[in-house]
């Protein structure tokens, strides 16, 4: 460790993003030293040197390797990276932090398990044993893709390696593969003591135990990390496109799910280091957790995949093996985030769990899966409390104006002018005018629901479509009921919009930051499935659900059920203050009508008078009274956008609310249903036990793996949902009330201001009155 | 009667300014009025119960003083319409204001009327008004409805008569502008309580709102929470003082210009009563000179007495009349700019009450 830190430092301190890049092409030796250093501690001096002497000559090459295995995903290379640059990350933060040498192993873990599928089994096995150490789950599917891989797969690696990276990787595979043959052997022998012996007893078990299947399970790992990584961290549209076909054929939901957790869980960390790097460490960690929150590290981060979106070829490249330096230097970047994050995640958990406990968790993926809840359940507070703290720090404002009817008949529709003033440095400039039509807004909604609902986030609805207001609208009457509907649809647009863009997660939403800020998109489609009836059935539909599957589920956390109850009984209470607020509006309205009319009849009767000075006093009073009806029209105007529109958008928002409920009971059943499943290939195992047919046990003992790691996974998929429904929820609270206090102190004000005016016309009207006699 | 009222003392044994409707007391579907008024003597009051048919009784009397002269010249002061309990929707319409507020707003009328009658140079001479204000005994009620009688036959013969060119340049454009006041009052006084209408539901709307908000509040030691929970109970406390303030320019409205705009249309209806008694005299008179020009010598001196009695009845008429409505316009223009100036202040008043109690919410919510 001491080695690694000394050496490795000078690179990283100021380092920040590129750290990561600069890192991995001068430090290929540091870096290996490091990693050997993490995951060996005492025999990383010997891995150390047989790294550098693997790595030494071929050290641009695995730069470049670095880089380029992991934009195309596949592990050949990616060990080397893992290895090499976020090794020396994850090194440097435990090392800093003082954490122990477990939790830098983690990262490396993933890009261990793509190494070692593609190398050897031993190779697998060592990087298990590293990660392991860290990450049970991460380990055990690695296990799997190891044990599939096997020796094929390390073929498949070293030749695809060669074709993308050239010969200069297929030598440093090679060198690699010795290199972990040489970490094996240490691994095992020496260092890892505790913990690496028995990780690696279990890789290599099944590695033995199931080759046929490693190939896919790499490859999908790869996927999968490069993928989450993309998606949520930096949410590049190319980067997920790419990564996701692959995943899905090959892998399918699973192991997506299952890497998509631990890294999305380390993404954050990850960012917050990228920044910090020199580790505070629990400062580090914690801005990693508010990732959304801090914008320093969005500002990177963005800044990187703006570049990766500019250049759409890049995901061409990957796959070709061409990496342009952005490319790799996202790449970088994003294995470097693995490596800090899983540390960061590592050091809290190991708080709690000492370094031994997580070790026998390695071992057995059941004990070590509760840790890891804990550890996400802790960090996810954490980003809670971050997160809150930092929300009032976005800097964006979003304003939308100039509603303006385009074409004619039954194909016009309004767009709308989205006005973006911000200081955020992941936008390109700081204040930006795009024009977008009604469905675009619902296309935007539709994208940020499909993906992040069902991660339990509550996405902001849009206002629902309006055919009366609409078609009213197409007509072409300008009466003033159709320029209110533009002008309530206008409000409510905006405000959905910085609501979204006030959101940490979804502010990073590629799909966010397109809306803003590109001049054309592409025609949203389907919205027409959303309009107002089938929207509102839609949730609707949604609620119910959730109510029948409460019955069904036992609620182990009374937290939900309460909260549901909660939502549920505000959403009524909405409902009626809506009603009222809008027989109040209907009456605010009549007074103005009436009190036009009875200024009409006031200056009759002023004009009929014979009494000069009477009649002049009922006009002045007609005169009053017509700004009287002004006031009241401001009045009725002010209730409609101060509160009935405020309130619409609550219950709106509560059906939102609901539905990441749905998502978390849906993530539960998920759940529920592989745990039934696994029982029964525990049955049929036992079975099959029973009648003594070793050739099916062995694939009935395959199967049960399988699923464990598949209960596994579900269940901490749905602790995940759980707790982001939960920071959601209390973020949603939170919000309310500001933003309820915000709008009535608004409200306020303009009540004030109009009774201001009235007290005005009163005193001007006062000697007009006394002057008759 | 004449012999009667000539014997009375010519004055009423109490106060007229002093005389109050007190209270109104449901009978049933009828209502009765507690009228209390002050002796001249400044010793005790007089406390008596009349009915709406007390009302009408006296009003018969008035307009039958037959030993005044011109009696028909006098604009009566308006007896307001009947009220009853559980009124149709017609009668409401037609009381207008005064059916608001549980029928203070009517007692108000009444107690004008009393006021007026008892302020009338001719009509507070009449016997039957000292015995409605102290008589213990409930004065006739079988004579209403030769009331009812006379004025569906006014009705008719208002179709005919009432665009008779008159003799009278003065009387001819008082005529008119009567008319023209008449539908504008009425209009402008429909209007106005349209306006204090929906001034009431608005007032009832706020208080349903506020009372929806005390059931947002959520217990619960969240410290979100507990600011939601104290935003919807500051919320409600701000309706709630609107509601009460919408209350206040109602009833304000109501007991200033409403009351006014009401009186000012019964009176002008009154006046309008009047000229067309005058009218019916006038062409009487003119049917009357007429007899007696064609008349044959041998019939003429009968029909010439008779046109001699028209004529000095329309003259008499015609004196009082003036007077009545010059009379009446100075007090009008008065009564209106009273209320008038009376609705301004407290609009005013008001509305300064609400933008302090706008203030302070504002302050307490920015302090939060």
């Amino acid at each position: 460790m001491a080695t690694s830190s000394e050496r490795s430092p000078p690179p990283f301190p100021d380092a920040g993003d590129p750290a990561g890049r600069g890192s991995d092409e001068d430090d290929g030796d540091d870096l290996f030293v490091s990693v050997s250093n993490s995951s060996l501690s005492e025999t990383a001096a010997t891995v150390s040197q047989h790294s550098d002497d693997l790595v030494t000559p071929p050290s641009d090459a695995t730069a470049d390797l670095s880089s380029e295995p992991i934009s195309s995903g596949l592990g050949s290379k990616t060990p080397s990276d893992n290895l090499m640059s976020p090794p020396s990350d994850a090194m440097s933060d435990p090392i800093s932090s003082g954490s122990e040498s477990k939790t830098p192993s983690e990262p490396s873990d993933d890009f261990d398990d793509l190494a070692g599928n593609w190398m050897t089994p031993t190779a697998s096995v060592e990087s298990g044993g590293g990660k392991g150490a860290s990450e049970n789950q991460l380990r055990d599917e690695f296990v799997d893709i190891l044990g599939n891989e096997t020796e094929a797969p390390t073929r498949d690696v070293a030749v695809e390696s060669a074709g993308e990276s050239g010969p200069d990787e297929v030598g440093d595979a090679k060198e690699e593969v010795k290199e972990t043959a040489l970490l094996l052997d240490i691994g095992s022998s020496a260092d890892l003591a505790p913990r690496q012996p028995s990780k690696i007893v279990d890789p290599l078990a099944d590695l033995f135990d199931d080759p046929p299947p490693a190939a896919a399970p790499k490859q999908s790992a790869g996927a999968d990390l490069f993928e989450d990584q993309g998606g949520d961290l930096f949410a590049d549209p190319p980067l997920i496109k790419t990564a996701k076909p692959p995943q899905k054929s090959l892998f399918g939901e699973p192991d997506e799910d299952l890497f998509g957790e631990p890294l999305g869980a380390k993404k954050k960390p990850a960012g917050g280091e990228l920044r910090d790097e020199p580790p505070a460490d629990k400062s580090a960690s914690r801005h990693g957790g508010k990732v959304g929150g801090a914008p320093p590290p969005q500002l990177n981060r963005a800044d990187i995949f703006a570049e990766e979106a500019l250049a759409p070829g890049h995901s061409a490249q990957r796959t070709n093996g061409v990496h342009g330096e952005v490319g790799a230097d996202i790449f970088a970047e994003a294995t470097v985030e693995l490596s800090l994050d899983s540390p960061q995640s590592e050091r809290k958990k190991a708080g709690a769990t000492p370094a031994t406990g997580t070790a026998a968790a390695g071992s057995k993926p059941s004990t070590s899966a509760p840790a890891a809840k804990q550890a996400t359940a802790a960090l996810e507070e954490l980003e809670e409390e971050e997160s809150s703290e930092l929300e009032d720090k976005f800097d964006i404002t979003v304003s939308i104006t100039d509603p303006e009817k385009i074409g004619d008949g039954m194909t016009a529709y309004m767009a709308y002018k989205v006005s973006t003033r911000t200081t955020l440095g992941m936008f390109r400039n700081k204040t930006f005018t795009v024009r977008r039509r009604f469905s675009d807004f619902l296309g935007l909604y539709e994208k940020l629901s499909e993906k992040h609902g069902p991660n339990g986030f509550i996405v902001p609805p849009p206002p629902e479509k309006s055919i009366l207001g609409m078609t009213k609208m197409k007509v072409g009457k300008e009466d003033s009921s159709s320029a209110d509907f533009v002008e309530r649809r206008r409000g409510a647009l905006e405000r959905y919009l910085q609501r979204v863009v006030t959101h940490p997660s979804l502010l990073q939403d590629p799909d966010v930051r397109e809306f803003l800020e590109r001049d054309e998109l592409p025609r949203a489609v389907s919205t027409q499935a959303l309009s107002g009836a089938g929207f509102l059935k839609m949730i609707n539909k949604a609620t119910d659900a959730v109510s029948k599957m409460t019955i069904k589920m036992n609620e182990s956390d009374a937290w939900f059920e309460e909260k549901l109850q909660e939502v549920e009984s505000a959403d009524q209470q909405f409902r009626k203050l809506h009603a009222l607020v809008e027989s109040l509006v209907l009456h605010r309205k009549e007074l103005s009508t009436n009190t036009a009319s009875f200024a009409k009849s006031a200056a009759m009767l002023g004009s009929a008078e014979d009494n000069t000075a009477l009649s002049r006093a009922l006009s002045q009073l007609a005169e009053v009274e017509d700004k009287m009806e002004q006031l009241h029209q401001q009045q009725a105007a002010n209730d409609t956008f101060g509160f009935a529109e405020l309130i619409a958008d609550f219950i709106r928002l509560l059906g939102a609310v609901r539905g990441s409920f749905d998502h978390r009971m849906k993530s539960w059943q998920r759940w529920q249903d592989a745990q039934s499943t696994l029982q029964k290939k525990r049955e049929a195992e036992a079975k099959l036990q029973w009648a003594n047919k070793p050739d099916k046990l062995q694939l009935a003992k395959e199967e049960i793996a399988e699923w464990e790691a598949k209960v596994t996974q579900f269940e901490r998929d749905f602790d995940r949902v759980s707790a982001t429904v939960r920071r959601e929820v209390l973020r949603f609270e939170k919000e309310k009330a500001r933003n309820f206090k915000r709008q009535i102190i608004n409200y306020l004000e303009n009540l004030l201001k109009s009774q201001q005016q009235m007290i005005k016309y009163w005193e001007a009207f006062l000697p007009e009155a006394k002057a008759i006699a | 009667m004449m012999e009667e009222v000539k014997q009375e003392p010519p004055c009423l044994s109490v106060h007229g300014h002093s005389v109050k409707v007190a209270e109104v007391l449901q009978d049933g579907d009828g209502l009765t009025f507690l009228i209390v008024s002050q002796k001249l003597s400044g010793t005790g009051e007089y406390h008596v119960d009349r009915t709406y048919e007390d009302f009408e009784w006296l009003q018969q009397n008035l307009f039958t003083q037959e030993d005044v002269p011109g009696i028909q010249g006098v604009i009566f002061p308006p007896l307001p319409a009947k009220a009853q309990m559980n009124a149709t929707a017609k009668i409401i319409r037609q009381l207008g204001f005064l059916a608001l507020e549980e029928f203070k707003p009517y007692c108000t009328a009444l107690e004008t009327f009393l006021h007026q009658v008892a302020a009338h140079n001719l009509l507070r001479k009449n016997k039957a008004l000292e015995i409605f204000l102290t008589s213990s005994e409930p004065p006739g009620r079988q004579r209403a409805r030769k009331n009812i009688f006379n004025r569906l036959s006014q009705a008719v013969e208002e179709m005919r008569k009432e665009g008779h060119k008159d003799v009278d340049e003065f009387f001819q454009t008082k005529r008119d502008i009567n008319l023209a006041l008449t539908g504008c009052t009425k209009s402008a006084a429909d209007k106005f309580l349209d306006v204090v209408l929906t001034e009431q539901k608005i007032a009832v709307a706020c208080g349903h709102f506020a009372a929806a908000l005390h059931l947002c509040v959520e217990s619960g030691d969240d410290p979100d929470k507990a600011a939601f929970s104290k935003i919807c109970v500051k919320l409600s406390a701000i309706f709630e003082s609107m509601k009460k303030n919408m209350t206040n320019v109602a009833e304000n409205d109501v007991s200033t210009l409403g009351l006014g705009l009401d009186l000012e249309s019964r009176y002008q209806e009154a006046e309008k009563e009047m000229l067309f008694r005058r009218t019916c005299k006038l062409v009487e008179l003119e049917t009357a000179r007429k007899n007696a020009e064609k008349a044959k010598p041998v019939k003429k001196p009968p029909l010439e007495e008779v046109k001699k009695a028209a004529e000095t009845e329309f003259s008499h008429i015609c004196e009082v009349a003036k007077q009545e409505i010059e009379h009446f316009e100075a007090a009008r223009v008065k009564m209106v700019q009273q209320a008038l100036l009376k609705w301004c202040e407290k609009q005013l008043h008001t509305a300064r009450e609400l933008a302090d109690q706008y203030n302070q919410h504002l302050k307490a919510f920015r302090a939060m």
